[in-house]
């Protein structure tokens, strides 16, 4: 249905805190981009920029191909969902969901059919003549989802929308947005800090840093090729081990006087990452080829049932391996963490990734 | 006797019960002796046609007073709200007036709209309107009224200055989004949601227009042009110590006291149970 653009957006405030410092993204229809970063990183300045809600510095938001920066939130035919759900206290559910249709002089009778359809498609039907103090924190959580699918707008927002649910309910709603979006066809943008949900949610996925955009691309993609040190340790639970590298021949030698095989075109990096998936143990005492392999004493063990992660010390670092099923180590075992060279990760002086 | 049961009860409940014996007294005209005819006071005072006029005059002037206290504090508390900057002297000097004293206020408001030296009363006059608060009682009227209001304004901008920062951003900015105006957004958003705070100030400012504006009534109009802008607790004063009709200005207390008893109990019924939401 529609096109979201963004062309080096920018958020200055009036104290000259660049909270947004030049963002571009252009979204497809019908797809869900995910912002995800750290607190303070910007992500929901930029999705409240593409609302409406705040102004916009410098650049521009296209919503269609057609530029909305002058345009208010009241006309731009957005839908947002908000981390506390902002439900009109005093409305019941139904005359929640009726209305923006109401504002927009919807008639009657298809109010009243749109609000029905909707509220069937989220199991909200017994519940129209509730207020929102008498309904649980899901229950919330599906009124503002209907209140913003019921008005059928070209694109959604999403602000936190589960950060106030609990673990179990996050993981059904998140599956549920998933299949809606999916199913309704509305261009999304979903902001989020919980690394988990931009991963199991996003068509593209942004990670933002400071105001920046540290990363665009598809989930797995940007998972399996982090383009800088920030991504690495942002994406996956536990994130990637990263290890310092030094000496004389730049990307080498490990902090602790260990030469490692570099490989051409990688002598400008100065940090090593593997991820704890790719990563194994060993107690034989040669390494294998073509592998990385570190000595390293086990400093904890964190059995999860269908895996286990290994907490080691290894040149001069902390990393975490994951190991699957029960771990054969105990705290204080001596043994080699072994990575294979095709899954290491190579990043230069400014945390750029080095291929 | 714990202290402040004997403080109730000497400032309390013995004057309320001299009030109670009074309202039954009859005194002759020289104040020489004085006859129990029980409830025969209230009949003639609520058969009196000056005590309905004034219970008509109380009733005009309270609503008045409360609505337009409301009204303009509300004006002010969302401009002021809405102001980018200098926010905390909008409400400093929008709370001041509240420090004056009901008497010095209704000088304030007599000299400005005396009608022979008053600035705004010579404004008026100008402006082709015949102002005479003297002899019109429709002009003392609005005159009292404007007085009284300009004093509690200040006290019901400041609570709906707290209701309205207590409406939270997102249910605005939620409307918003939902395609609703600015005028919108007040009417189905942000005023239903004053609501508490809108009952809360409708009590107190009647409470306040009927038993606490003696002092600007006496200051600006003292009753008059006629009986037109007196009040129930004025004419109380007046019967009692000018006319010294103390047994029909006692009942006329007496009368007032089942006022107050009465809000009171509107109060405590459905003020203090306040209206939650969220």
């Amino acid at each position: 249905m529609a096109t979201v653009d963004l062309k080096d957006v920018k958020k200055i405030y009036p104290g000259g805190v660049e909270a947004v410092k030049g963002v571009s993204i252009a979204i497809p229809d019908k797809e869900l981009c995910v912002l995800v970063g750290p607190s303070g990183c910007g992500k929901s300045t930029l999705l409240r920029m593409i609302a409406g809600l705040e102004t916009i510095s410098a650049g521009t938001v296209a919503i269609d191909g057609k530029v909305v920066n002058a345009i208010g939130p009241t006309e731009r035919d957005i839908a947002m969902v908000f981390q506390n759900y902002a439900l009109y206290p005093h409305m019941k559910v139904y005359d929640n969901m009726a209305y923006g249709l109401r504002n927009r002089g919807t008639p009657k009778d298809e109010i009243d059919s749109r609000v029905r359809s909707t509220a069937k498609v989220l199991e909200l039907s017994g519940l129209l003549d509730r207020r929102p103090r008498e309904l649980s924190g899901g229950q919330r959580q599906r009124v503002a989802m209907g209140r913003a699918i019921v008005r059928n707008p070209k694109v959604f927002l999403f602000d936190e929308p589960l950060s106030n649910l609990d673990a179990k309910l996050r993981g059904q709603m998140r599956v549920e947005i998933k299949n809606l979006q999916r199913s309704l066809g509305v261009t999304s943008v979903y902001v989020t800090h919980d690394q988990l949900e931009a991963m199991t949610l996003a068509d593209i996925l942004v990670v933002m840093n400071a105001g920046l955009v540290e990363q665009i691309g598809a989930p797995l993609d940007v998972y399996e090729k982090p383009a800088s040190t920030f991504v690495a340790s942002f994406i996956g639970a536990p994130p990637m081990n990263l290890l310092a590298l030094t000496g004389a021949s730049p990307g080498s030698v490990l902090a602790d006087g260990m030469v490692i095989g570099s490989a051409p075109g990688q002598s400008k990096a100065v940090t090593l990452g593997f991820r704890p998936e790719d990563a194994d143990i060993t107690f034989a005492a040669e390494a294998p080829a073509g592998a990385l392999a570190l000595p390293a004493t086990v400093e904890a063990v964190e059995p999860v049932g269908a895996e286990s992660f290994l907490h080691c010390a290894a040149a001069g670092s902390r990393i975490v391996v994951r190991v699957s099923g029960r771990a054969s180590a105990k705290p204080g075992d001596q043994l080699r963490v072994v990575a294979r060279s095709e899954k290491l990760h190579w990043f230069d002086q400014a945390g750029k990734r080095v291929d | 006797m714990a202290p402040q049961l004997a403080i109730t009860l000497v400032f309390f409940y013995w004057p309320a019960g001299q009030a109670l014996y009074q309202s039954m007294l009859r005194q002759d005209p020289f104040g020489l002796k004085s006859r129990f005819v029980w409830f025969a006071n209230f009949r003639k005072v609520l058969a009196d046609p000056a005590y309905l006029n004034s219970i008509k005059v109380t009733v005009v002037f309270s609503l008045a007073t409360a609505i337009v206290a409301m009204v303009v504090a509300l004006l002010l508390a969302v401009m002021a709200e809405k102001a980018v900057r200098g926010k905390g002297l909008y409400r400093t000097l929008l709370i001041w007036p509240y420090a004056v004293a009901p008497a010095i206020a209704g000088m304030l408001w007599l000299f400005l709209f005396n009608p022979s030296i008053g600035s705004l009363a010579y404004l008026l006059r100008s402006l082709g309107i015949a102002w005479d608060p003297l002899l019109n009682g429709t002009h003392a009227m609005v005159l009292l009224v404007s007085a009284a209001a300009w004093k509690q304004i200040s006290y019901n901008f400041l609570f709906f200055v707290a209701g309205l920062q207590a409406v939270p951003k997102t249910l605005i900015e939620a409307a918003a989004m939902d395609g609703a105006g600015e005028t919108k957004r007040f009417w189905t958003i942000v005023f239903p949601l004053l609501a508490p705070t809108t009952f809360f100030l409708l009590v107190v400012n009647t409470v306040y227009a009927l038993f606490d504006t003696f002092g600007i009534v006496h200051a600006v109009t003292g009753g008059g042009p006629g009986k037109t802008t007196e009040t129930l607790v004025y004419k109380v004063y007046n019967d009692g110590f000018v006319n010294l009709i103390l047994g029909d200005s006692a009942a006329q207390s007496v009368i007032l006291m089942a006022i107050v008893i009465a809000l009171t109990a509107i109060q405590f019924r459905y003020v203090e149970r306040k209206v939650h939401y969220g």
